[in-house]
């Protein structure tokens, strides 16, 4: 399979650790070579989060993503650090209920996702982040239906088992976006 | 012809480097009688500062550690988290126990760590020659205070068994002396009981030991006796600062 | 087989340590390695062991300096400004030829520095963990994979050479998750004759200490001690080579620098540059004669490390006069697998 480069990226607690997790985890449920590298600073909340995630067949040489394949940005600040790196022919999903810019890069593609606005009218609050995820799924095709669906039981904390069918509904919500 | 009077077992034949007049051997002694008489040489792993009481490890039969200055209670706690069936006790001066090593007896002491801690009070460094300890009184002249303690430039004394007895954590804080007969005997009364808890798993116990140092105070063994009396014993005065299982709490 | 688990470098490490027979863990927190003592305080009590937060990092090490001394498998972990708090302890636990496990997480300094991922404590921690002539057997791995089985090897050889053993990692590989299958190892715990548990009346007393006021005393344990590190430095030594053999250009790189500088080789060798990696696993002892070995043939050299420049030393003390060329970033700056690739490609010109 592609080696995948990935991004995400947009203010602590929207989930951004949480979805480059579930990536991670279809690369270890697919038996591949995983990294998954979060940023690290001093907000334990409201402040800017990012990760890169890396899906291979071959050992991970660096596991910090500096020129994605895909990057996910969840608010004006990380779109604006993070576009200009997006590898020539790669592809950036942005959450549009979030971010007011327009990309004039003609080398990358670039979707716009309202996913925090679907999340509220389609009762998923909070599941933007696995939203946009979803659209991921369906422009890169990085992982099997199956390996998502394992993916997600495995990230989802067993005391929130109970959320695993709205993650799930968030995915296929994302895909057809 | 009748044994009055012997060295306890739990002392090597090792010969003591401490100054003439010093009260270090007779608190050693105390202590080895403590464990001599409670039966716990065997299971016991002693705690050696950094100070004038550094060598105590070769004194005792029992195991002993030598602890980086200071560190003494912290090293006593792994040692008894690793074997809690061992008895484990520090043996510590003023510089060691209450300057440097303060963050280590407070957090200890309020971890409740079911140790024994015995404190040599003598108000001076007495293995560097001299200068000013934590418990050095006002006024009281030192290598590092030649014209006596000046509580504007260098602070307070503190005191160790009113500040650790407010703690939750500890079971037991007694100040003692060794400066009479009688007072030797409290001592050795204070001193066996810190074990004794500890082996009742009741927790923290510390006994404050008020003693002298003739060489660096530059008295005689017997004035320096008398300086204790005189000028100690009412800044540091004897007595249980705090026995929690005998309902004796700080007030 | 064993179940092949994502999991971040820091936890890694913890659960190897519990797995590798540690029931006794002291810690304190500071970042970017406190996942290490979360991950201890939440299954140690599960096993049977011990977790205690200590009151800092000074009597974090000597907890450990006391659970040694009683004979039992004993770690701490602690980022870059707490090591330097517990060099004392350190130099104490080697004088005391005492064994343990000592993690560092470096992030960037010199004093608070930063939080990211450096490699600026390299001197410190081969060169300078404490007052006094010793050493310490130093790890640098450089996946979550082998941060787990490194563990391991630390407490066997920390025990069987009665030294302080520590793995040494950066920000990086403490945070960064990657699939782990842990070892299916079962500890090999020495016998310890010489703690301080109690004689039980079977023996004489055991004294544990560093103190020896006669210089010919101390002369002599320090120098039974440099026997000891000789035969480590024989028996002990571990790197990885990657495209060494035909190599033009070698790079020198260890733990997460290593990463990245292996991605570099990989695109100048698709150019056509014939560059190769020697990685350092072992920092002490340090593969000096793997490195003059694989440099004898070769047109450069390349040191390339997370700080201004500590490992290069002992990379030109092992060429033995050969220009060793050197590129750094610092302050918690990853370098990126271009601008190493730019360096090689300098070399590749010259």
């Amino acid at each position: 399979m592609k080696t995948l480069n990935a991004v995400l990226a947009g203010f602590g607690g929207q989930g951004i650790l949480f979805a480059g997790k579930v990536i991670a985890y279809c690369g270890l449920v697919e038996e591949r070579q995983v990294s998954w590298l979060p940023s690290y600073g001093p907000e334990m909340r409201g402040g800017t989060a990012n990760c890169s995630v890396c899906l291979a067949d071959e050992p991970i040489g660096s596991p910090l993503v500096v020129q994605p394949d895909v990057l996910i940005a969840m608010n004006n600040p990380s779109y604006d650090k993070f576009i200009d790196a997006v590898r020539p022919g790669g592809i950036a999903i942005v959450d549009s209920t979030l971010i007011d810019r327009k990309c004039d890069r003609e080398d990358i593609a670039v979707h716009y996702v309202p996913a925090t606005r679907l999340a509220d009218e389609q009762n998923l609050k909070g599941l933007a982040n696995i939203i946009l995820i979803g659209k991921m799924l369906a422009e890169t095709e990085f992982a099997s239906a199956d390996a998502v669906e394992k993916a997600i039981a495995k990230c989802v904390p067993p005391s929130k088992q109970h959320l695993i069918d709205a993650n799930l509904r968030a995915i296929e919500l994302g895909k057809n976006q | 012809m009748a044994t009055v009077f012997q060295k306890p077992s739990t002392l090597t034949d090792a010969k003591l480097h401490y100054c003439p007049g010093c009260t270090h051997g007779i608190i050693h002694r105390l202590v080895a009688e403590a464990i001599e008489s409670l039966g716990i040489d065997g299971i016991t792993v002693g705690v050696a500062p950094v100070g004038c009481s550094v060598m105590a490890y070769d004194y005792f039969t029992c195991d002993m550690v030598q602890a980086p200055h200071g560190r003494a209670p912290a090293v006593a706690t792994g040692l008894k988290r690793a074997r809690p069936e061992n008895i484990v006790f520090t043996y510590q001066g003023d510089g060691d126990l209450a300057a440097i090593g303060t963050a280590e007896t407070v957090h200890s002491a309020t971890r409740g760590e079911n140790i024994t801690i015995i404190f040599v009070n003598n108000a001076i460094y007495g293995m560097t020659g001299g200068q000013m300890a934590p418990t050095t009184l006002p006024g009281q002249v030192t290598q590092t205070t030649p014209y006596g303690r000046d509580t504007s430039i260098a602070g307070f004394p503190v005191r160790v068994c009113e500040m650790l007895s407010t703690l939750d954590g500890v079971e037991y804080a007694e100040r003692v002396s060794v400066d009479t007969v009688p007072n030797i005997n409290n001592a050795a009364r204070a001193i066996k009981k810190a074990f004794q808890n500890q082996i009742d798993k009741k927790g923290f116990s510390i006994v404050e030991v008020v003693s002298t140092c003739p060489t660096n105070w530059g008295l005689t063994p017997v004035e320096a006796l008398g300086w204790l009396r005189e000028n100690m014993l009412p800044y540091y005065p004897l007595g249980v600062y705090k026995d929690r299982s005998a309902g004796k709490e700080t007030k | 087989m064993a179940e092949r688990i994502l999991m971040k470098g820091n936890e890694a490490l913890a659960e190897a340590a519990i797995r590798a027979g540690c029931r006794h863990f002291f810690g304190y927190p500071i970042t970017p390695q406190t996942e290490i003592s979360a991950y201890m305080a939440k299954k140690m009590p599960k096993v049977g062991g011990l977790y205690l937060q200590a009151e800092s990092e000074v009597a974090a090490i000597n907890m450990v300096l006391g659970a040694a001394s009683a004979g039992v498998r004993t770690m701490t972990s602690s980022s870059s400004p707490g090591i330097s708090l517990k060099t004392e302890g350190i130099s104490y636990i080697a004088g005391s030829d005492l064994p343990c496990v000592i993690i560092d997480i470096q992030r960037g300094g010199p004093g608070l520095g930063g939080i990211q991922p450096s490699q600026a404590d390299y001197w410190q921690a081969t060169k300078a963990t404490g007052h006094g002539d010793f050493q310490l057997l130093v790890f640098a791995p450089s996946t979550v994979q082998e941060m787990a089985n490194t563990v391991f090897d630390a407490f066997e050889l920390a025990e069987k050479y009665r030294m302080p053993a520590m793995i040494f990692a950066d920000g990086m590989l403490g945070q960064m998750m990657e699939p782990v299958t842990f070892p299916e190892r079962e500890p090999e715990i020495s016998e310890k004759p010489w703690a301080a548990d109690g004689h039980k009346g079977q023996r004489t007393h055991n004294i544990i200490n560093s103190l020896y006021l006669q210089p010919q005393d101390l002369e002599r344990l320090v120098r039974e001690r440099f026997e000891r590190y000789d035969v480590i430095k024989k028996t002990e030594v571990r790197y990885d080579e990657f495209m060494t053999e035909d190599a033009d250009i070698l790079l020198v790189a260890y733990g997460a620098t290593a990463r990245i500088v292996k991605s570099a080789v990989v695109e100048a060798r698709s150019k056509g540059i014939k560059a190769g990696l020697l990685r350092p696993i072992t920092l002490w002892p340090f593969p000096s004669e793997a490195i003059a070995a694989a440099a004898a043939n070769t047109k450069a050299i390349l040191c390339v490390e997370m700080s201004m420049g500590q490992m290069v030393d002992d990379v030109r003390l092992a060429v033995g006069g050969k220009q060793v060329d050197f590129f750094g970033r610092t302050g918690g700056i990853i370098p990126t697998p271009a601008e190493v690739l730019a360096q090689i490609e300098e070399l590749a010109r010259r």
